[in-house]
């Protein structure tokens, strides 16, 4: 090249240029449009993501909410560990909210205070493992569920009779 | 399951902290027909100043409660002798005092107390006698000079110098109740607290040689089985099992610790070796399986199941493993305690929808219903078979109350505060 005219060389110079900058045009031009695109499109996926998520928690919401609406106590007719029928509507509700979570419960047996304190004791933990029993079988893992009783010991009515007795024959999911 | 030293200082505050508190009260609510006239005389006091405990007063106490006796009011007495040569019949005669009990008290480092006892018809010295002790056990030296008396004039030995175990709660509606552990004398006096939690504390029962204790605490927010030592508060959590850890009941020998498990699936009865801790499973049914009393030889045990539909008493033979049922009379018969004599059996029976007291005598086979409240629970039986103290309801407040193995006698001890339950009379205190 040492002998090569000064035109030449403008020539070979002005190519390149030319030929540079038509490349390096034509990529960027694609790469943004790539990157736009896959950007509108990440943004739109995060938006329905985000969407999807607010729907989950909007529908886990309402299912907290009705199970928080149908309370967390669930009552026994006397010397019974069988479930109410009012008692599993209730427990339905509290399933559907536990489905689609990790969260742990504990299930606290209780009786009223006719009878002896041990028998009692065994009573209420019959009535705890009824209800972990109709979870189980609806789909909440045994893990899930820890049962505690307290037989007669905690009652929430104090005084005798069958008014005070009926809300103390209970289990309650904490 | 470590020694826990550090309950041994709580309990040294508690005991600081806490005057008279659930302290029970005696209300005589039956007595026998002709009780015996006794008059004890106040004990004549041989120390500087005035005498620290009234002697005599606990002795009267004592003697009344059994309702066999009548002691004669000290201001119908026309002389307060202290000494034999100050006694006479005839005095004791016109108020027509059949017995006559006087006394002189000194302290010398320990308290000493000296005791007669007269026939007042015969004019004859029956007894006399010296008990000793700390200055600070003279209320228990009183029971047991009470103990002597009463021997002494119903053949039968007397259980005043024993204690009581039970549980008292104060009501926190809408919050957790307060649940105490109370060791007191067996008239109530000199309550300590052992154990204060804001969870449920029962079961309360004693070792055969009466210096240990066990229960069930929820205090770790499970229940779980724990014993105590009462001479230094060190106690030791025995078990922390999944489900029931309650029931506990020791041996006669006070090797083995009954007690009810759940942690196989349904409540069963299982023994631990206390020094190993090993287990061994002795029922072994879907059904309840609670509540195990030692016969006093050790040989059976008996228990509560519902394995026939509704509970009943039922025997558990440890040599055979074989398992007969107890009662049949009546449709809910539960927590057996066994009388030393091994014969008389107390129980919860119900009758007519109403929950009461009932005595079982295994060798007639007859069982007499004692009690005529309701919500009775929680019998225990003095180790003397004389008395069965329970649990009952009065004016919507849990009360302790006791009734004799005939039926005869009934008092009740309310406490001046809150609730009581479960009493766990002792075996005798070695001396």
């Amino acid at each position: 090249m040492k002998h090569l005219p000064v035109a030449g060389k403008f020539i070979t110079v002005l190519f390149t240029a030319a030929f540079l900058v038509a490349c390096s045009g034509s990529d960027t031009k694609k790469e943004d449009e790539a990157a736009a695109a896959a950007a509108a499109a990440a943004a739109s996926a995060s938006a329905a993501a985000a969407r999807a998520a607010q729907e989950a928690a909007d529908r886990q919401q309402s299912l907290d909410d009705a199970a928080a609406a149908v309370g967390n106590v669930f009552y026994f007719d006397f010397d019974s560990s069988n479930l109410r029928s009012d008692a599993v509507e209730a427990l339905n509700a509290h399933i559907a909210a536990l489905q689609g979570t990790d969260r742990s419960v504990r299930l606290e047996g209780h009786t009223d205070e006719r009878g002896t304190r041990e028998y009692n004791i065994a009573l209420g933990e019959r009535r705890a493992n009824s209800v972990r029993d109709y979870m189980v079988a609806n789909g909440i893992a045994t893990h899930r569920i820890e049962t505690v009783s307290y037989g007669e010991e905690r009652p929430v009515a104090y005084g005798s009779g069958e008014s005070n007795w009926s809300q103390n024959r209970r289990v309650e999911l904490k | 399951m470590k020694w826990l030293p550090v309950l041994a200082l709580k309990l040294a505050l508690l005991m600081i902290s806490l005057g008279a508190r659930a302290e029970l009260t005696i209300e005589i609510t039956q007595g026998m027909d002709n009780p015996t006239a006794i008059a004890v005389v106040p004990f004549a006091w041989q120390g500087p100043g005035s005498a620290p405990t009234d002697i005599a007063s606990v002795i009267d106490g004592d003697l009344n409660r059994s309702g066999q006796f009548l002691p004669v009011s000290r201001s119908d007495m026309l002389g307060l002798p202290s000494v034999q040569s100050e006694v006479y019949y005839r005095d004791w005669r016109a108020i027509d005092t059949e017995y006559l009990v006087i006394g002189r008290v000194s302290v010398a480092g320990q308290m000493r107390i000296e005791y007669e006892l007269f026939d007042v018809l015969r004019q004859t010295k029956v007894h006399a006698g010296v008990v000793t002790g700390a200055v600070s056990e003279a209320r228990m030296l009183a029971h047991q000079v009470s103990d002597a008396i009463y021997e002494k004039l119903t053949g039968i030995r007397g259980a005043f110098a024993t204690r009581l175990l039970y549980v008292s709660v104060t009501r926190v509606p809408g919050g957790n109740d307060y649940f105490r552990l109370t060791l007191a004398d067996s008239d109530g006096a000199r309550p300590i607290v052992l154990l204060e939690s804001r969870e449920p504390v029962m079961a309360p029962t004693w070792s055969p040689d009466g210096r240990q204790i066990a229960y069930v605490s929820f205090e770790s927010s499970r229940p779980a089985i724990y014993r105590q030592d009462l001479a230094s508060g060190q106690r030791e959590q025995l078990t922390n099992f999944k489900g029931l850890n309650s029931s506990p009941s020791w041996s006669p020998d006070g090797n083995t610790m009954a007690m009810v498990l759940s942690k196989d699936g349904s409540p069963d009865i299982y023994l631990m070796n206390l020094a190993s801790k090993r287990l061994t499973r002795v029922t072994r049914h879907y059904a309840i399986d609670t509540e195990p009393a030692w016969m006093p030889d050790g040989k059976s045990l008996l228990f509560t199941s519902d394995r026939g539909g509704r509970p009943q008493i039922y025997r558990y033979n440890l040599a055979s493993g074989s398992t007969e049922r107890v009662t049949f009379e009546g449709t809910y018969n539960a927590r057996a305690r066994v009388a030393q004599d091994g014969r008389n059996v107390v129980m919860v029976h119900q009758q007519n929808g109403a929950f009461h007291i009932a005595l079982l005598d295994l060798v007639s086979e007859r069982l007499q219903v004692l009690t005529a409240t309701d919500l009775d629970e929680s019998p225990s039986i003095a180790p003397n078979g004389s008395m069965v103290l329970y649990a009952t309801k009065y004016a919507e407040q849990g009360i302790l109350a006791a009734v004799s193995v005939d039926g005869g006698v009934k008092f009740r001890l309310p406490a001046r505060e809150g609730d009581v339950r479960e009493p766990a009379w002792s075996p005798y205190m070695g001396r």
